[in-house]
């Protein structure tokens, strides 16, 4: 593993060696996936508990980001925190409901799509998120205002933040609380059995899962200075934090940032090969289907094989 | 409140459209009655359907409702192929309980993000509709005019319904579909093999929306990312009736339809859609097992 940890590093910073923007939108789009698909990955993988929402999260960071700076005048960056603090709250309000009515597996699939769904709805009839229109920054470039020209620094912005998460997904997988989660993705009844609080560690978990999802959600909007509900709230979205960590590894550490890795590189080659619109997303169902017969573990479970 | 002479028509539309609705929502419960799966690709197929329809209204001229036995079938054969091909295998490789339900779950999304840009690669992001001669065609009810198409549709809709529900319950086919779903293991002891019926239900389950898609296109639009919209109405319509329940089904369907004409009418055309959503997480959450369903 040290040697992919090195790979990985160098990867990460090459973006910034070079003076190219290109890249560094390429290592912006990686790691924002990449940061969503690890937050997926808390709850999703590590417990096992498959949302088909989750892009509520990231409209929730994305919009908090939008609505303090345009509409109260408050400092960017508490967008941050803020952002952070409302997607966990919605995790865990959404959560409580689901997990307290017993919804598992495919039905938690639907009532988080469901939820997403609502929020998409109010985002577009509600005159504080601009409603249809939506919301745009006014341009003000500078650190203070966490607005930047320089697409590396954006980047650098997504990439603290995608390891922050890593820490946590690594912390999740040594501590007790994570065990639990685990424990109770695998037996639900033998972990009650034992003592576990199921609505409490999955609520916990789905909580830390939509904080995490969130901050993507307001470095979107610092970096495009636009949001709307089509964009924060989209289907698509939530199906790709669930693609990247399925592919990478769902459950493992690195596994989402293999994923999100894999994704654009596929992304990529068939943007060059067959620049239709769709062709690129299609192929995502495709390495899905593939993943889920042949690769259950993701690409971390190949290593670990290996 | 608005007055009488709006409520009205906006309700009997509701119902003419729920009608189609409930076929839909049929071959989803069909699914989950038998096969125990909860079929996301569902409104996908029916899109795939309804773009399969479109071609042969405009390429080969067909009119939609003369449609409907080509497109049923045809849905059929790609239901029975994608079991075949793709649910099946990924059921039977997943080992069995919470594992296998989550590979069948994401396997029916990984073929519904196939098929939603496949369709965006073929017919790009464009909507599209389709012209007949009685399009804007009204019949007068009760001093009210009721849309020609809308009632065709939610009639036929209501006979094929119908007929289902005689197959499932007057035929050897039918009977051995009945019989899997109750107890897969009894039938095979009685000589039925469940992965045939699997696919079979699979197969009719699908061809329902060949059918939905030829009574929905003379007065809907088809666009490759149609099937989102479908895929909330038709789970919230199932979930309503009770999973795995015909007249639940049914009921459900006229419910959600009225529900859906009546939102779009009291709270206006951007927060009208909450309704469907408000329903399907009211009904999880506070009666998961439906209107309808059996207490698990």
């Amino acid at each position: 593993m040290p040697l992919v940890v090195l790979a990985g590093i160098v990867l990460a910073a090459l973006p910034f060696l070079g003076g190219s923007q290109y890249l560094a939108t390429i290592g912006l789009l990686t790691a924002a996936s990449a940061l969503v698909g690890q937050g997926w990955n808390l709850a999703g993988g590590f417990g096992g508990l498959t949302s088909f929402g989750s892009v509520m999260f990231f409209g929730i960071g994305a919009y908090t980001a939008a609505i303090i700076q345009t509409r109260w005048g408050i400092n960017p960056w508490f967008g941050l925190p803020a952002g952070a603090a409302l997607g966990g709250l919605a995790g865990a309000v959404v959560g409580f409901a689901a997990f307290r009515a017993g919804l598992r597996g495919s039905y938690f699939a639907l009532v988080t799509l469901a939820f997403a769904e609502v929020f998409h709805v109010l985002s577009n009839s509600l005159a504080l998120t601009g409603a249809g229109l939506g919301i745009t920054l006014r341009l003000a470039p500078g650190l203070g205002n966490f607005q930047f020209l320089d697409r590396r620094a954006s980047y650098a912005v997504m990439l603290a933040l995608l390891v922050l998460a890593t820490a946590l997904a690594h912390w999740l997988r040594a501590s007790r609380f994570g065990a639990r989660l685990v424990a109770l993705r695998e037996n639900e009844d033998a972990a009650q059995a034992l003592g576990i609080d199921i609505v409490r560690t999955k609520t916990l978990a789905f909580a830390l899962s939509g904080a995490v999802i969130a901050t993507a959600g307001v470095v979107y909007t610092q970096t495009y200075l636009y949001i709307d509900p089509s964009i924060a709230f989209s289907v698509e979205r939530s199906v790709e934090m669930l693609l990247v960590a399925m592919i990478g590894g769902p459950g493992t550490v690195w596994g989402p940032i293999l994923g999100a890795i894999g994704l654009h590189l596929v992304a990529d080659t068939a943007q060059a090969w067959i620049a239709l619109p769709g062709f690129a997303a299609m192929l995502y169902g495709v390495v899905l289907l593939a993943v889920i017969r042949l690769l259950p573990d993701g690409i971390a479970g190949m290593f670990r094989r290996a | 409140m608005p007055p009488l002479g709006i409520l009205l028509p906006s309700l009997v539309n509701g119902l003419l459209t729920g009608g189609v609705y409930a076929l839909v929502a049929l071959g989803l419960t069909l699914i989950y009655g038998v096969l125990h799966i909860v079929n996301f690709a569902h409104g996908s197929l029916l899109m795939l359907a309804m773009f399969g329809t479109w071609l042969l209204c405009t390429e080969a001229g067909f009119d939609p409702y003369a449609a409907l036995p080509v497109m049923v079938a045809a849905m059929f054969a790609m239901g029975w192929a994608l079991y075949r091909g793709v649910i099946g295998p990924v059921a039977a490789g997943a080992g069995g309980g919470v594992r296998q339900d989550r590979a069948i779950l994401l396997a029916t999304l990984g073929v519904a993000v196939v098929l939603d840009n496949f369709a965006l690669v073929l017919f790009t992001g464009d909507t599209r509709t389709i012209d007949t001669p009685y399009a804007f065609d009204v019949v007068p009810v009760g001093g009210m005019l009721i849309s020609l198409p809308r009632l065709i549709s939610f009639g036929v809709a209501l006979l094929l319904a119908l007929a289902l529900w005689a197959f499932m319950t007057r035929t050897d086919a039918g009977r051995a579909i009945r019989a899997v779903a109750r107890e897969p293991d009894g039938a095979r002891l009685m000589g039925i093999r469940p992965e045939r019926i699997f696919a079979l239900a699979y197969g009719i389950g699908i061809a329902c929306l060949g059918a939905a898609a030829c009574l929905l296109l003379p007065v809907f639009y088809v666009s490759p990312s149609v099937g989102n919209s479908f895929v909330l109405v038709s789970f919230t319509i199932v979930v309503l009736g009770g999973m795995g329940s015909f007249p639940g089904a049914v009921i459900g369907g006229l419910l959600i339809g009225v529900t859906e004409s009546l939102g779009g009418l009291l709270l206006g055309e951007s927060l009208g859609p909450i309704g469907i959503s408000t329903v399907f997480i009211a009904v999880l959450l506070l009666r998961p097992t439906g209107l309808f369903g059996a207490a698990r």
